[in-house]
């Protein structure tokens, strides 16, 4: 059982991607939702997924700036858990009465709305880098999701210097931003 | 300017990486040419989506990561389910009969439906009255149309040239409308024609020139006033990059565009008008600019086009103060914008459905 100082502290370790902290919260909860989703017909797997992405709207809400937490951080990840999980039950239509291994829980509705939100969001780009293909999805995921520098990258992907990966990236940037704002503007 | 060093003076901008000196010269340059101020403003916009995706790939990437650790160390060990869930058990322990069951019905619903359709009577006589009778209702419609068509002809002088102004929409439900000053300025005689193409008189109620604003009452017969509008009206600032949406009458019919915010300030820094990216036409001038809450956040002013999908729109806060010194002016004008959106939060087919009943063409008879 976590005390709130301590959960306070994981999350300020979540939002700052710190792999320590998402290793302890792995440990204090995973155990608890995969009892959660094994016992109400899921698989690993499903409970791998959920999980994980209940870690992202904790993520998420607190990155948003908005969020103080109300109850023990296991109630809260079980309370998104346990919504999530039910929603995609009644998708596949099984509407068994769920069996609950942790008796507490929390509304969280309104969070589930923002995490759809934002996926929504990310969405867009996604879909955009999945559309401007080889070599310039790579090379960009290289500069502006992995933070390498020009040399690295040019030396990576073969380029003959720097000037060189630089005239590429500009070129793919340019590809990706048409995708991302033709999209951005039908229907975000 | 070389579009690569474009990029690359925009970036370190952005990332705050320039030199006060570099800083400043570059600020100038936004200010004196528009479209590296529209280069700018696209970039941020476009750079903070992707730092968002980026981290939030990152932050997927660990959680992966730690997962996979813990798994081979055996931190993370399967538990088996505690019983087998209740359907599956149910399943395999009446599988046999089921299949038994279902069998039966599929057997039983086949003969039903063959001997309904070996037994049901055929009526070809009933189809030919049905008929019959739809061809009257036609003929009385049509007659009924024929008379409209009369009337509205009667109400609209067929000589005079109707030029297809602009787009205006109701502020208030008593009638009044906004639309923009340029469109109706000189007119002999104003209608507003609504979606389902039926035309409305109107009177001038005042004009705004400097703010490019006009404001209209329908005062006509047929106009049958609603309870309340859809939209209301935004008074705080708008945010930068905000998505919105337009509808108006490029054309002879409505037309939907959207687009986002652009600039705070519209052309040369002014303060009266924001910058919106879409593509709009003089047509749309005099159209909302409505927010993804259904809030109008501006009037649309597509007058002076400089670049392709930029546009202006005077802001709603330029509106309200508009309505305000007329009232001072005027104390018989009694004018209440609606400020609460009732169509926040439903998705957006639905709100353009709820919106598109206030949006009116403007056609201006000079």
């Amino acid at each position: 059982m976590g005390n709130y100082s301590k959960d306070e502290e994981l999350l300020d370790g979540l939002i700052s991607n710190d792999k320590l902290a998402i290793e302890t919260i792995y440990k204090d909860n995973y155990r608890l939702i995969q009892q959660l989703v094994v016992q109400n017909n899921g698989s690993e797997d499903d409970a791998r997924d959920i999980f994980q992405e209940a870690l992202i709207v904790l993520y998420q809400k607190v990155r948003s700036g908005e969020f103080s937490l109300q109850c023990q951080l296991r109630t809260y990840i079980y309370s998104v858990c346990r919504r999530m999980w039910l929603k995609r039950l009644q998708q596949k239509r099984i509407y068994d009465t769920p069996v609950d291994p942790h008796s507490e829980q929390v509304p969280v509705e309104e969070d589930l709305e923002l995490h759809d939100q934002l996926d929504r969001q990310y969405g867009v780009m996604r879909s955009a880098l999945g559309k401007i293909g080889e070599p310039c999805k790579s090379l960009l995921e290289a500069f502006y999701i992995h933070n390498k520098n020009m040399q690295e990258i040019s030396s990576y992907f073969g380029y003959t210097n720097a000037d060189n990966a630089k005239n590429q990236k500009y070129k793919c940037l340019m590809r990706l931003k048409k995708l991302f704002f033709t999209q951005y503007k039908n229907g975000n | 300017m070389d579009q690569i060093v474009l990029l690359d003076r925009t970036e370190r901008y952005l990332r705050g990486e320039m030199t006060p000196e570099e800083r400043f010269a570059f600020e100038e340059l936004r200010k004196e040419k528009q479209e590296v101020d529209q280069f700018v403003v696209e970039h941020h916009l476009f750079a903070a989506n992707l730092e968002t995706y980026a981290e939030m790939e990152r932050f997927k990437a660990n959680l992966y990561d730690v997962h996979h650790t813990l798994k081979e160390t055996g931190e993370l060990a399967e538990v088996k389910p505690a019983e087998t869930g209740r359907l599956v058990a149910f399943w395999s322990k009446y599988r046999r009969t089921i299949a038994v069951a279902a069998s039966i019905a599929g057997i039983t619903a086949l003969l039903t439906s063959t001997v309904t359709l070996i037994f049901s009577p055929k009526t070809p006589i009933r189809d030919i009255e049905e008929l019959r009778r739809k061809v009257n209702t036609l003929e009385v419609r049509t007659n009924t149309q024929d008379r409209q068509i009369k009337a509205v002809n009667q109400k609209i002088d067929p000589n005079a040239a109707v030029t297809f102004g602009g787009t205006s929409f109701l502020i208030d439900p008593k009638g009044y409308l906004v639309t923009s000053a340029h469109v109706v300025d000189n007119a002999r005689q104003v209608f507003v024609q609504n979606k389902d193409g039926q035309d409305l008189k109107t009177e001038l109620v005042y004009i705004d020139k400097d703010r490019d604003l006009a404001v209209l009452k329908i005062k006509d017969q047929d106009f049958i006033a609603p309870t309340s509008l859809p939209y209301g009206f935004r008074k705080a600032v708008s945010d930068l990059a905000e998505p919105v949406f337009t509808l108006g009458y490029p054309k002879d019919e409505i037309v939907y565009g959207e687009g986002y915010l652009s600039a705070l300030t519209g052309l040369k820094g002014d303060t009266l008008a924001s910058q919106i990216a879409i593509s709009a036409n003089p047509g749309n001038s005099g159209g909302p600019v409505i927010n993804r809450n259904g809030e109008i956040i501006g009037i649309l002013n597509a007058r002076q086009t400089q670049a392709v999908g930029v546009v202006f729109a005077i802001t709603s806060r330029q509106l309200i103060r508009s309505i305000e010194e007329h009232k001072e002016k005027d104390s018989s004008l009694n004018i209440k914008l609606p400020t609460r959106s009732t169509i926040r939060g439903i998705d957006r087919i639905q709100q353009v459905k709820k919106i598109d009943d206030y949006i009116y063409m403007v056609k201006v008879i000079g």
